[in-house]
């Protein structure tokens, strides 16, 4: 069964805008260009995901999610031995879009944050819909693990189709998959996490495991 | 019976869900259920068999998913043919004595047409025509487009359904929970571009059960005078011991949906979780028998998000999209400055413009193609209704074609030629003609001449199906100047039009005052005039502080204004600003210079600071002693890491500012180095990355011209070879792209291989760029910069 689940917006993460838009350190100078661009930015913004839940298959040397085949170590190291795993797409909605792209003639400046408002915006959605599910499977003493998603890892880019095929995205939120396996609306997140015994690990910040120390985007965020 | 006199007298029950019946008899996740036509099809017939027991009129193909970017044109072919048979034979097995159709059901495709997405809106249209085709050959009885969530795909699909076939067609949309489109459109926006075109019945289905799609279904009432169709879900699902439960029993569906066909919904059924339980329920409910139709007088034209109606309160048209006596536009347009268009258009908008105008008729130009384009821009960010203006009938049509929304179309006249073009054009894809009451005889001298024509138009429009209240009567300014009386008679048509004949009214009123000087002073009154006379609606300058302010008076003293709000705010921008519409320094600093300006990235104190520099230096020193030395110094700072990006384009932007002054003062604004190509390559939609570029290739005194994103690679040798320019600049976001990049490298190779080619874009490495042969990789957009101007230097 595919469920969709409206939010509200959820908390803004203001250093985050920044990292995406590439201001290091503690410049405070494009604070009220930011604070322009969120206000501008609010009400072209809705916060739609749809999910599903599929039961895990070990067969034939492979992964297999639902009927999905994925034999990818980045998912089976994320999902650690799970049963039964959470398959989900998020979005902030096509108006958005439209707004980056105003800028992006008119203003590069504001595009520019306007792109990093939706890359914020869409992580802390998938923020807020993993705590949502983390709660409400606590109450049967289970959690949710780490997200992973397609480009990540060894997880081809491919696996968007099956994504797609499972999740009914364009009905259910409006999110489109196109023949070079970009998404429109453009701020969109398409992920799996695992369901398993216990609590939620002491969290380590997102990008603790990845090897590029050096990286651009590299963030400190729990 | 034929489904159209069936319609007209019956309330018309539809089938229920089709897609959680098939997951109770099997159907995985992500499998196709098109494909169960031919292999499961007595299941299919099993289900489409009960919906006609239990009421259905009609009953729905198994179809939703079936075009040609699902499934290749033979099976394809094989799906529909067995779809129609299928539902065809549950017509056969049922034994119920109502009246049976059998629709060819047509769902989204899935993909997002351009600009926001990357199918073509032709590409959209054959797609969906491929499906009528068959299925129209397989004998269906009408076709039902349904749960489209984007206006122009609706757009794409009823274009398709009307060109392929005469068969009736029922159309709709799947709301979200804010009342609107996925892409943002309104039900007072669909209504009026759905209507339009002609579909037999217009609606709302999917999303939600009956009791939140009430508000939306009654928008539907309110505008439409073409039957409404509702077709909700059973609520919401849940999941309950493993099984999928949907939340509104048939009992509940039934008794709200019913009420809605009480309050003049005419087509109704249920779509996801709804079962033949439900469809049974909901006819034992409907009380109604004998609908009754109701002709809507709303005069009303629509953007992709929003209608706008015509009434007493008038609507302001901005006229500034119109080279006419435009030095910088007419530039802006043979140079395919679309930057500049919309710019035009942003500032029209926020100056209170309710339309915009857009006539690109310049002698020189391929007006056709030049229209096009300005008006799919324009439509790709604003989200204002547009008034397409052009004499050329070629133009017009494929203007209105790729329109996404219902246009005002600019101009029909009482010339039968005139007419015999026009009408024929909004028949077929709707709008809102502005008539003007001149003939073959010319303009007559007197109201009731004026008037005459009015009658005759209204007349002939009627004879090919379109309402008055989709013409608006333009009984034309003539200067005062040359004539007396002209606005007198002007005034006297306008009323008599407006009051007696029960039409709306528009002018361009700027014309009464041609030969006088100070305009603006008799354009102000004669608006007023107008206005008091009846007019609905003003062609008119918004940067106009005497029309704005007559304007906002007007409103005022007419009532039309709540508690003076619209009037104060006005008011608080003519104290604080002389110039209208057009943001000016907030504070000036006495101490800034035209660099300084620059640096700290001051957009409108750098635009003054250049027209007081230009005052007393040549352009060509202010740009060489002022502009590059600021720009190379926040271009240096950014690269040693003391300004970030964001400042180094509001740097470059402030600059662009300056250099909007320089262009007033000389030709070819101080272009002086080589041609640069640039481009996103095809099948990449994002293009921040490459306009950045763009802008800082311009300011350092470039010839750039951007063919845009999702550019193929063919369109991108052409134009290098056109202009035998000696650098491409090229841009890839994704993985999946690169090899796009690769293609366009070869071809310009072949056909270019003078040109120098440099890559950029978040997947590029040096050594990727490499590999598919670039002549340079540029981490940034300094790099590019930096890079051109190199190959400049070469080449001089």
């Amino acid at each position: 069964m595919i469920r969709t689940e409206i939010f509200e917006a959820p908390a803004w993460y203001r250093r985050e805008i920044m990292r995406y838009a590439r201001i290091r350190g503690a410049d405070d100078s494009f604070d009220s260009l930011i604070s322009e661009c969120i206000a501008e930015a609010e009400a072209s913004l809705s916060y739609r995901v749809c999910y599903s839940v599929l039961s895990v298959e070990y067969k034939d040397d492979s992964l297999y999610l639902g009927g999905i085949r994925a034999p990818y170590d980045t998912i089976k190291k994320a999902i650690r031995s799970a049963n039964e795993v959470v398959l989900f797409a998020a979005t902030v909605g096509a108006p958005f879009d439209r707004l980056i792209q105003k800028y992006s003639l008119l203003a590069p400046s504001k595009a520019l944050i306007m792109q990093a408002i939706g890359a914020e915006r869409v992580e802390s959605l998938c923020d807020a819909f993993c705590e949502k599910m983390d709660t409400d499977l606590s109450k049967d003493g289970k959690c949710l693990t780490p997200r992973v998603s397609p480009g990540y890892g060894d997880i081809p880019l491919a696996m968007q189709k099956d994504v797609f095929a499972v999740l009914d995205c364009p009905r259910k939120i409006g999110l489109t998959l196109d023949s070079s396996l970009m998404m429109s609306p453009t701020k969109s997140v398409t992920a799996v996490a695992g369901i398993v015994d216990g609590c939620r690990e002491a969290e380590q910040h997102k990008c603790a495991s990845c090897e590029k120390t050096g990286c651009a985007y590299r963030t400190e965020r729990k | 019976m034929d489904f159209r006199e069936f319609l007209h007298d019956h309330i018309v029950i539809l089938d229920g869900g089709m897609g959680t019946l098939l997951q109770e008899r099997g159907l995985q996740p992500g499998e196709a259920p098109e494909r169960w036509n031919l292999s499961h099809p007595d299941d299919i017939i099993a289900i489409q068999k009960a919906y006609f027991d239990n009421g259905s009129n009609v009953v729905n193909t198994n179809t939703f998913g079936a075009n040609l970017l699902h499934f290749d044109e033979d099976e394809l072919t094989q799906i529909i043919k067995a779809a129609v048979a299928n539902a065809k034979a549950a017509r056969e097995q049922s034994n119920a004595d109502h009246e049976k159709f059998v629709a060819l059901d047509i769902g989204p495709t899935g993909r997002l047409l351009k600009p926001m997405g990357d199918l073509d809106f032709e590409e959209a249209v054959a797609v969906f025509a491929k499906t009528v085709q068959i299925g129209v050959s397989c004998g269906v009885d009408l076709i039902m487009i349904e749960t489209m969530n984007d206006s122009y795909e609706t757009k794409a699909a009823l274009l398709a359904a009307k060109e392929n076939s005469n068969l009736p067609v029922l159309v709709s949309n799947a709301y979200s929970e804010n009342g609107k489109l996925m892409t943002g459109a309104s039900p007072a926006a669909m209504v009026a571009m759905l209507e339009g075109m002609g579909a037999d019945a217009i609606g709302v289905n999917c999303s939600f059960g009956p009791d939140k799609l009430a508000p939306i279904v009654r928008e539907y009432l309110r505008y439409a005078s073409v039957p409404v169709l509702l077709k909700p879900n059973a609520g919401l699902p849940h999941s309950e011991c493993g099984c999928t439960v949907y939340d509104i029993t048939p009992e509940d569906f039934s008794s709200i949906t019913a009420g809605l066909v009480g309050e003049g919904v005419r087509v109704a059924g249920g779509c996801c979780g709804t079962t033949p339980d439900y469809i049974k329920a909901l006819c034992e409910h409907i009380s109604v028998t004998v609908p009754v139709a109701e002709q809507k007088q709303d005069t009303m034209i629509s953007s992709y998000t929003h209608a706008v109606s015509f009434s007493d309160d008038p609507v302001l048209i901005g006229e500034r999209i119109n080279p006419t006596g435009k030095k910088r536009l007419k530039e802006a347009l043979r140079n395919h400055e679309l930057d500049y268009i919309l710019g035009e258009g942003l500032k029209q908008q926020s100056a209170g413009a309710q339309v915009l105008d857009v006539n690109v008729g310049l002698p020189e130009i391929d007006e056709p193609a030049v229209l096009t384009k300005v008006v799919y821009e324009l439509q790709a960010i604003i989200d204002l209704p547009l008034q397409i203006d052009t004499s050329d009938p070629i133009a017009m049509e494929k203007a209105l074609r790729i329109y996404n929304g219902k246009p005002l179309i600019n101009s029909v006249n009482g010339k039968q030629e005139s007419m015999d073009a026009i009408f024929p054009l909004m028949k077929k894809y709707g709008g809102v003609a502005v008539a003007l009451t001149l003939d073959e005889n010319g303009i007559p001298e007197t109201a009731e001449g004026r008037v005459a024509i009015a009658k005759k138009i209204i007349d002939t429009a009627a004879t090919y199906g379109i309402d008055k209240k989709d013409l608006i009567f333009d009984t034309l300014a003539m200067a005062v100047s040359a004539d007396k009386n002209a606005a007198k008679v002007t005034l006297e048509s306008l009323r008599v039009i407006r009051r007696e004949l029960g039409v709306h009214t528009s002018l361009g009123v700027s014309n009464i005052s041609f030969g006088l000087p100070q305009r603006d002073i008799v354009n102000a009154s004669f608006f007023a005039l107008a206005l008091v006379n009846g007019l609905s609606a003003a062609i008119m300058n918004p940067f106009s502080a005497e029309m704005m302010k007559t304007f906002y008076a007007y409103r005022v003293l007419k009532g039309l204004d709540d508690n003076c709000s619209d009037y104060i705010e006005f008011a608080d921008s003519v104290q604080n600003n002389i110039t209208i519409g057009q943001k000016t320094a907030k504070s000036a600093d006495d101490e800034l210079t035209l660099s300084s300006a620059i640096i700290k990235g001051l957009k409108d104190q750098a635009a003054k600071l250049c027209t007081e520099a230009l005052q007393t230096t040549e352009p060509l020193t202010v740009v060489s002693e002022h502009i590059i030395p600021a720009l190379d110094k926040v271009g240096q700072d950014y690269e040693k890491g003391r300004v970030y990006l964001p400042g180094l384009l509001m740097s470059a932007e402030a600059a662009k500012y300056a250099f909007e002054e320089i262009k007033k003062r000389m030709t070819g604004g101080g272009k002086n180095k080589c041609t640069v190509v640039i481009a996103t390559v095809k099948g990449d939609i994002h293009d921040i990355g490459k306009n950045i570029v763009k802008l800082l290739l311009e300011n350092y005194g470039f010839d750039v011209v951007d063919l845009g994103k999702d550019v193929a690679p063919e369109l991108i040798v052409e134009e290098t070879v056109r202009l035998h320019a000696p650098l491409v600049g090229l841009s890839a976001l994704m993985t999946t792209t690169v090899p796009a990049m690769e293609e366009t490298i070869k071809q310009l190779r072949e056909s270019a291989p003078w040109a120098k080619v440099v890559v950029g874009g978040a997947v590029m490495t040096e050594e990727y760029a490499n590999s598919i042969g670039a002549d340079q990789y540029a981490k940034d957009a300094m790099d590019t910069v930096r890079y051109a101007d190199k190959i400049n230097q070469e080449m001089s």
